[in-house]
């Protein structure tokens, strides 16, 4: 048999009689390796085993357990029919059975007796074809990867020009690409309003990436200004809408190409809005071709969460809670569902779809050449490692990712080139978990952490992402880490390994938790506010509900007439001074915060007994400021009285709050039971009107 | 001395048949004397007698490929027939075919076994 590879291939003869298989075995044994199933269940059987690739299987029909028909129907329901050709043999000459077994895909019928030369001949033609089949597929599957990779790059490329003439940083482009790609999808699970195949999906994603070519042709010094722009600048800035779908235009080779004719659409419309008050020529509702529609709101929400020259990053959730409120304009309904849908997954997809989605959208491009057939499972899998090993190495190379390869076979660590010099360690690491370059860089806490993530990956859930402290140059730095453990195909899957890349977020984290501080905590007193303590209580309740508290909440008597006397310097100070001494009478893990503009409130616990706690704090509030003397009214509620609820624990804290001030101020009173009927002095605060 | 030729005259089979398909002698025999081993046969009867007639079915129509692949004629005509009688579960005219088949089996074991005999002999 002539094939290229000297690697022998291997036939499966299932048939009941001894003879009859070792009869087939004799005539094709000289040229391939022969698996033999005594009836329909072992041939199942030997299927399944995946770490044997078959060439062909030889089925006789009338087995015991299982027949050859059985086989036929089991083999279409795994896929397999589609990649392993079946020659049926059969002493049955009658039409229907003939038919049927074409029917269920076998290849090829070969009547009983049979002549030793026509067998071996059509088994090895069978056999060849296939392979050329599968060798074509492969072939096709490259040259789109390529093509694809290609046009992607020059497409990164110009984009990156924009950017760097816009003074953006690269991450741009990449955001709104993903983000567009991942609304995409989201809407053709919504909706069949819009529909886009799945390369409509990959091109529009792809040349989203350059909806802002039209700036080149704007004043860097309007682009960068940090400050708002004057009506003239912002209407130079509006003409690069304009300008972009010009540069296109003026492409006349490709003006009818499917490509340039979305990036027209994208570059001209991605500042409309759905009411017709975008810009520049004010199109309504689906006037504005969907791909425009989505790369807009993608550039919406980018700019929101990313910090600019004129404005600080606003997070995620607020971002997208500040479209669905319309804050940056009408958008379609449908793609404000579609946002709903995404929202929660979007900052993890954001990294994902680069590793992961990539290569399956791959697949299901040439899926949809073919015509929806599918691909040989494990012909996939290897083909997508390779791409992924390609595409991960290009990618790291140009976002600065560290990107990193296990596998548990060789005990090998392999970084990426860029990776490994960042890190200070070489780019092969053996036996990682007892190598000193790899402690240098893992702590083994973070180890323990990152192993026991591992640990709770499974094969159908194997992707792990979490943010970790790499030790680089001497100092420790949040890393994102995002992993794809792989295992066995097994019916008990084994780890084979992992891929991965890691991050360096450290500088958007350390933002993040000053922001997160400036939001919980109020900016005069450093204390925290109503709705962060209201958090933090309802969480520790939840902790340890073994525990007594008191809630307490007191407010300044008279503070109206400080200020109208004194001022509102002074009674910022006033209030200050109040929230340093009561912080000093108070333990390390009691909650003080201030709820409002003169009222604080606080969660004292305490093992038997609090009034002692409650007078000292009461006695620390008053003070003396300037000639007037400051008292506060004071309202408790305990745990052990009201339970643990902490809505009824506040109104508790409130009626006895209004009681204190009713008996004429500058006291402190316990709840009991005969305030239950008072009014209070706050109402009942729910989630959606938390004073900040 | 018996040769291949005269052992197929004795069983009637269609040697002329089987070296046409089979295109090799030294393979031809090899299943001929591989033909003592099958149980096909005893198994045919075991069913029979336990009134299987799935089974019966299914070892009929084993001797039946057995005989198309090495042209035993005579044979495969009787387990032809049984094949067919059985094909749909029990049937009167299996009971009649049985004591053919197995007269016929019989002739075809004893023209191997002597032919086996001669080779061994040699």
């Amino acid at each position: 048999m002539k094939h290229s590879d000297t690697q022998r291939r291997t036939l499966l003869i299932a048939d009941d009689s001894e003879m009859n298989r070792s009869m087939l075995a004799d005539i094709l044994g000289e040229e391939f390796d022969i698996l033999e199933a005594a009836d329909g269940v072992e041939a199942v059987e030997i299927l399944e085993k995946q770490d044997i690739d078959i060439s062909a299987v030889l089925l006789d029909i009338v087995m015991p357990r299982m027949n050859g028909f059985e086989v036929l129907d089991v083999m279409n329901q795994r896929g397999w029919i589609e990649d392993i050709p079946v020659l049926v043999i059969s002493a049955e000459s009658g039409t229907t059975q003939i038919e049927r077994a074409f029917g269920l895909g076998a290849t090829d019928f070969i009547m009983r007796p049979f002549d030793a030369l026509l067998v071996y001949r059509r088994v090895i033609n069978t056999v060849l074809l296939y392979a050329k089949q599968k060798k074509l597929l492969n072939f096709v599957i490259d040259q789109i990867d390529e093509k694809e990779r290609n046009s992607r790059m020059m497409v990164d490329i110009l984009s990156q020009i924009v950017e760097f003439h816009n003074g953006e940083s690269g991450q741009h482009i990449i955001h709104v690409r993903t983000f567009t790609e991942v609304m995409l999808r989201q809407l053709q699970h919504l909706t069949d309003r819009y529909p886009l195949s799945q390369s409509d999906i990959a091109l529009i994603s792809m040349v989203s990436a350059l909806h802002d070519i039209g700036k080149i042709a704007v004043d860097e010094k309007i682009l960068n200004k940090p400050g708002r722009l004057t009506p003239e600048e912002f209407e130079k800035m509006k003409l690069h809408t304009i300008a972009g779908a010009q540069m296109l235009e003026s492409l006349s080779n490709y003006r009818d190409a499917k490509l340039v004719r979305l990036a027209w659409e994208i570059c001209r419309w991605h500042h409309e809005r759905y009411n017709g008050s975008g810009y520049p020529d004010g199109l309504v509702g689906d006037a504005i071709p969907i791909a425009a529609q989505v790369v807009a709101l993608a550039d919406v929400y980018d700019a929101l969460i990313s910090e600019r020259c004129y404005k600080k990053a606003i997070p995620h959730d607020q971002a997208v809670q500040m479209i669905l409120n319309g804050e940056c304009g009408v958008f379609n309904p449908l793609l404000m569902d579609c946002l709903k849908k995404v929202e929660s997954t979007l900052g993890t997809e954001f990294v994902r779809v680069q590793t992961q989605e990539d290569r399956i959208t791959r697949t299901g491009l040439v899926q949809e050449l073919l015509g929806g057939e599918r691909l040989f499972a494990s012909e996939r899998s290897l083909r997508l490692m390779e791409q992924e090993r390609r595409k991960n190495n290009m990618l790291s190379n140009m976002t600065n990712e560290i990107s990193f390869e296990y596998s548990a076979k060789t005990g090998a660590l392999k970084l990426c080139e860029w990776g490994a010099k960042r890190l200070g360690i070489d780019e092969v690491l053996f036996d990682p978990m007892n190598n000193p370059q790899f402690k240098k860089v893992v702590s083994s806490s973070v180890e323990q952490q990152i192993l026991s993530a591992c640990r709770a990956a499974r094969r159908d859930q194997p992707l792990i992402t979490g943010d970790y402290l790499l030790q680089v140059d001497d100092q420790a730095r949040w890393h994102r880490l995002v992993i794809q453990t792989l295992w066995s195909e097994e019916e008990n899957p084994a780890f084979l390994g992992l891929i991965g890349k890691a991050m360096d977020i450290h500088s958007s984290r350390t933002q993040l938790s000053e922001l997160e501080k400036q939001a919980t905590h109020d900016a005069a007193t450093g204390l925290m506010n109503h709705a962060s303590a209201k958090a933090q209580i309802i969480r520790r309740f939840g902790l340890i509900a073994e525990t007594n508290f008191a809630l307490v909440i007191f407010d300044l008597d008279h503070l109206k007439q400080f200020n109208d006397t004194y001022g509102h310097l002074a009674g910022s100070e006033v209030l200050k001074g109040i929230a340093d001494r009561v912080r000093q009478c108070v333990r390390g893990d009691d909650i003080v915060a201030r709820i409002g503009g003169d009222e604080f409130m606080l969660l004292l616990s305490y093992q038997t007994e609090v009034n002692g706690a409650i007078d000292r704090i009461f006695k620390a509030t008053r003070g003396q400021y300037r000639d007037m003397t400051v008292t506060v009214s004071m309202g408790v509620a305990k745990t052990r009285e009201i339970g643990y609820d902490y809505d009824t624990l506040f109104h508790a804290a409130d009626q006895a709050l209004y009681v204190a001030k009713r008996s004429g101020r500058n006291r402190y009173m316990f709840y009991d039971d005969s305030m239950s009927d008072v009014l209070s002095e706050n109402t009942v605060p729910t989630t959606d009107e938390e004073e900040k | 001395m018996m040769t291949l030729q005269e052992c197929y005259a004795r069983l009637g089979g269609d040697y002329e048949d089987v070296a046409a398909r089979l295109r090799s002698e030294r393979m031809i025999r090899r299943f001929v004397l591989k033909f003592l081993n099958d149980s096909s046969y005893q198994l045919l009867h075991d069913m029979m007698a336990e009134k299987n007639y799935a089974e019966a079915f299914r070892a009929a129509h084993t001797i039946k490929g057995v005989c198309q692949n090495l042209s035993f004629s005579r044979l495969l005509e009787s387990s032809s027939r049984m094949s067919d009688a059985l094909r749909n579960g029990y049937s009167p005219e299996a009971d009649a075919l049985l004591p053919r088949l197995e007269a016929d089996y019989q002739l075809t074991v004893s023209a191997i076994q002597d032919y086996a005999r001669e080779c061994e002999e040699q």
